[in-house]
């Protein structure tokens, strides 16, 4: 059945209408409209109604264009298995079809479960105030230089980064924080890792931020975070730390190492792949508490003296600061927050620390296999990997990547000859055939 | 009608948090550890429970919540409307859980769908060129003020304020404070549209931007929209359109036709995207073809041979997400409006239309400001607007937005959306009457059936408290 006349979404039926508009005293809808004459539209926009079951299909054949690959791809955005009570309890109306909880009285359950979020990004960062969502963690890291800016002691107006910092984190970086008067500069890599004694030489007074990654996007683990804090602190800069969950459940604790800010992608729990959606960490020490952009839930009482929770410090938002606001952020992405919190708690400390475990060890594990296909060596760099690791190859990259493609396999090319490869429980049943296909096309 | 919504009460709390029904700690490193322990954090203390546990936890918090499927939502500016459930499973479709970085022959189906999104908003607002990479509606804000900025760096015309009437959402500030711009605020004329003299005296060599609202926050349509597309474009300045009420418009005006050269779209506003406590949502950005160069990197395009490809804009600001912004927002707001079609989206606006007019038509508040669109601000008068919207929860409705925007004194800013019937509103209309003539006391007391009673914010500020870590420290 095709719809061709009206919203099947609007319930009002003729009657209801006509009974309406004599109510309100008008004649038909359109008298309602206080639209001129020279700007209004004929409504023509080309766009065919079509039913819901015709769109099911049209749009199940439309993704069926989508190659069927098995993905070893990560640098940024990560597949973990989500397991169903994830869907099936976060896809609960009450949930889903929820507003910004702005009559807290009537929206304790979702606030609850944000303040749990909070409370374990907390325990995973080791810092004590965490937000309630950022949009993804190239925004949450353009949001952390913004706070530098805000809170820093020195004249600095540069941000450091790794200099294989992602181009489109970089970029969305670079777009934040140049109506701040910020310029962002990047720091030689070695090996892998932060080279430390280029570090020194690049950090002083015209620092605000020097931004680290825990693993850095090729997968390394970074051995180097204690001092990397020390530099931040010598030169008053603050040191962000960018992670994601699973890894924060078993590498070093950023409080431990200095770090002032964290961000990162939340969203390798709670969402899987989705084309690059994601979830920004956002946290901070308490010093900063009135700096933090995006929502905050806390805890207060009720005229009953019960605990009871609400959206607060709204002060530093913009419905209340408007052009002063720490951030324009106002949609979030609450919802990625409260699956990643189920997701969390469905694992539980052991599993996630099994979890991440797996991460260094099924990676190691990959990169061997790799090495000893004549044609590669992996890993390129000596370090300690989490989930993915970088593989270099006789063969042009692209070449490869091409071929692994034609063979029902998708790697990321970074460089002329050099691959990346990530795995997780996902994808890790058909690392026999990556290997026999990294082999043919050797 | 009198509502009790679900409380679960174990002493002076309601559902206990995930860390008061358990704690574990597991030691992290040792002997079985893939790495060194200098590499690891020393344990890992969070909740450990079973499958059965949380899902009675997180389906009683649900049972705590309010929602749009639960009853009326009239949050003005927020256009709560139903969500279609469908939408929710052609974007669970497996085959479009595909990484960003995929090879454009490799992901056709997901390049298609984006393509056929920019061109339906296009469409939809008289723009040339869309892109859907803005996570949410500021984003969109943000990238259209960068596009506009971009644009004017490019003819070298450097340009340091954009003007924003005073009743525009916090977001218009708070965005053109980011890109680094002065902030002109524009006071409402008498009738509560922008002033066409006090825009004449603001405009100037250094305006950038005009952000707009239209309908603007209390409803009214900017009747001199062609005048004021004028007035900002002979100074050099850009004309932008805030799409947070475009569901006044569908059908009937297009941002494009009106002399706007950039837009944003609030999908999970106008396009029926649920949101979810919060997000996410998405906000692509529509310009017209001046502008089109400088939007962010990768846009799609359709080849002759029917291939979808990315290309980079000539002159892109580069990127506003890590990757391509919120997917399975932009797949259920395709869903939508195929759905709707033409003839939808003209009906959704026409009745989102009638129904705030018949609304307004059954309160004894007063609506100051006319002839509105698809939302109105009442006025609480005498009485506060907060406490009346606390004593509307009793009635098993949610209430408006409160004490915004400003020009009208205890301002109750009401949209009921297309979604609701006429029975419906007759009952809103109730639980609004009921409790703007209730008691003082009745009214500062309330609400008494939610799950919590009346929260005391001020002193929740006071002493943050923000996770249970701080909990447990007192």
């Amino acid at each position: 059945m095709t719809q061709t006349d009206g919203s099947p979404f609007a319930p009002h039926t003729d009657a209801e209408t006509a009974a309406m508009l004599e109510s309100i005293g008008v004649d038909t809808e359109a008298d309602l409209f206080d639209i001129p004459a020279e700007v209004a539209f004929d409504g023509e926009f080309g766009i065919e109604s079509r039913s819901e079951q015709e769109i099911r299909g049209e749009l199940r054949r439309l993704f069926a264009r989508n190659d069927d690959l098995t993905e070893f791809m990560g640098r940024g955005h990560y597949s973990h298995y989500v397991p169903s009570i994830v869907d099936h309890l976060s896809d609960r109306a009450e949930f889903l079809t929820s507003y910004t909880q702005y009559q807290p009285e009537i929206t304790q359950g979702f606030l609850q479960a944000l303040f749990e979020y909070q409370s374990m990004l907390v325990e995973l960062t080791g810092l004590p105030v965490a937000n309630c969502s950022m949009y993804d963690g190239a925004t949450a890291l353009a949001e952390a230089a913004l706070l530098a800016d805000r809170v820093r002691q020195t004249s600095g107006h540069r941000i450091l980064v790794p200099e294989f910092l992602r181009d489109g984190k970089r970029s969305v970086l670079e777009n934040y924080v140049d109506g701040a008067g910020l310029v962002v500069d990047a720091y030689p890599m070695d090996d892998g890792n932060v080279d430390r004694e280029a570090l020194v030489d690049l950090a002083d007074e015209e620092t605000a931020m020097i931004y680290a990654e825990n693993p850095t996007v090729r997968g390394t683990i970074e051995e180097g975070l204690t001092e990397i804090g020390t530099i931040a602190s010598d030169t008053e800069a603050l040191f962000c730390l960018g992670s994601d969950l699973v890894a924060l459940s078993l590498l070093q604790e950023p409080a431990s190492v200095g770090a002032d800010v964290v961000v990162g992608e939340a969203d390798v729990l709670g969402l899987s792949t989705s084309y690059g959606m994601g979830l920004g960490i956002f946290a901070t020490r308490d010093a900063f508490l009135r700096q933090v952009p995006g929502r905050l839930v806390g805890v207060g009482e009720d005229s009953d003296d019960r605990r009871a929770y609400t959206l607060t410090l709204q002060t530093r938002e913009q419905h209340i600061r408007k052009e002063r606001a720490t951030s324009n952020i106002c949609t979030n992405q609450a919802w990625v927050a409260l699956r990643a919190a189920m997701h969390i708690a469905s694992h539980g400390p052991d599993g996630l620390v099994d979890l991440a475990e797996d991460c260094v060890r099924d990676a190691a594990a990959l990169a061997d296999r790799v090495d000893r296909i004549a044609g590669y060596q992996a890993p390129v760099h000596d370090r300690h990997h989490f989930r993915e690791f970088v593989v270099r190859s006789d063969q042009p990259a692209d070449r490869v990547a091409t071929a692994l493609e034609a063979e029902g396999f998708a790697v990321h090319a970074i460089a002329d000859h050099l691959l990346q490869i990530c795995i997780t429980e996902t994808n890790a049943h058909a690392t026999d055939e990556l290997i026999a296909a990294l082999q043919e096309a050797a | 009608m009198i509502y009790d919504q679900a409380r679960y009460t174990e002493g002076d709390k309601h559902e206990p948090l995930l860390s008061e029904k358990d704690t574990t700690t597991v030691e992290v490193g040792g002997t079985d550890s893939p790495l060194p322990d200098d590499l690891t954090r020393d344990d890992l203390t969070l909740p450990g429970l079973s499958e059965p546990e949380l899902a009675r936890h997180y389906t009683r918090l649900s049972q705590m919540n309010w929602s749009i499927d639960s009853g009326p939502y009239p949050l003005g500016s927020c256009t709560m409307k139903y969500n279609p459930k469908f939408t929710e499973d052609v974007a669970a479709d497996p085959n479009a859980a595909i990484h960003p970085d995929r090879s454009a022959d490799s992901a056709q189906g997901n390049l298609g769908l984006l393509y056929g999104l920019q061109e339906y908003l296009a469409a939809i607002g008289g723009m040339d060129a869309v892109t859907l990479q803005p996570p949410a509606g500021a984003a969109g804000e943000f990238t259209g003020i960068l596009v506009a900025k971009a644009y004017h760096d490019h003819h070298d015309n450097d340009r340091s304020e954009v003007i924003i009437p005073a009743s525009a959402h916090g977001t218009n500030f708070a965005t053109a404070a980011m890109a680094g711009y002065d902030v002109v605020e524009l006071t409402a004329d008498e009738d509560g549209r922008v002033d066409l003299e006090a825009l004449k005296a603001a405009v100037s060599e250094e305006t950038a931007a005009l952000m707009l609202t239209n309908p603007n926050t209390v409803g009214l349509f900017e009747r001199d929209i062609v005048e004021i597309a004028e007035t900002v474009h002979d100074a050099g300045g850009l004309l932008y359109y805030d799409g947070a009420n475009l569901n006044a418009l569908l059908g009937r005006g297009r941002p494009g036709d009106m002399g706007f050269d950039i837009m944003h779209y609030n999908v999970h506003k106008t396009f029926a995207t649920p949101h979810g406590g919060g997000g996410p949502g998405a906000g692509p950005v529509g310009v017209v073809d001046d502008l089109a160069a400088f939007l962010p990197s990768p846009r799609i395009e359709k080849t002759d041979d029917g291939e979808f490809e990315r290309f980079e804009p000539d002159h892109t600001i580069g990127k506003v997400h890590g990757f391509s912004g919120n997917w399975l927002v932009l797949i259920k707001a395709y869903a939508y409006i195929a759905r709707l079609g033409d003839d939808g989206l003209a009906d959704a606006s026409a009745k989102a239309v009638l129904n705030a007019n018949y609304l307004a038509d059954q309160l004894e508040l007063a609506v100051p400001y006319g002839p509105f669109h698809h939302e109105f601000a009442a006025t609480a008068g005498d009485r506060d607007a907060a406490d009346v919207a606390k004593r509307m929860l009793d009635f098993g409705v949610h209430p408006p937005t409160t004490k915004w925007p400003e020009m009208v004194p205890e301002a109750m800013l009401t949209e009921p959306t297309e979604i609701e019937s006429k029975r419906t509103l007759d009952r809103l209309a109730e639980a609004f009457n009921n409790a703007y003539s209730d008691t003082d006391e009745a009214i500062e007391t309330a609400p008494s059936r939610t799950t919590a009673s009346r929260i005391d914010q001020v002193s929740a500020a006071r002493t943050p408290r923000l996770s249970w870590q701080a909990l447990d420290d007192e």
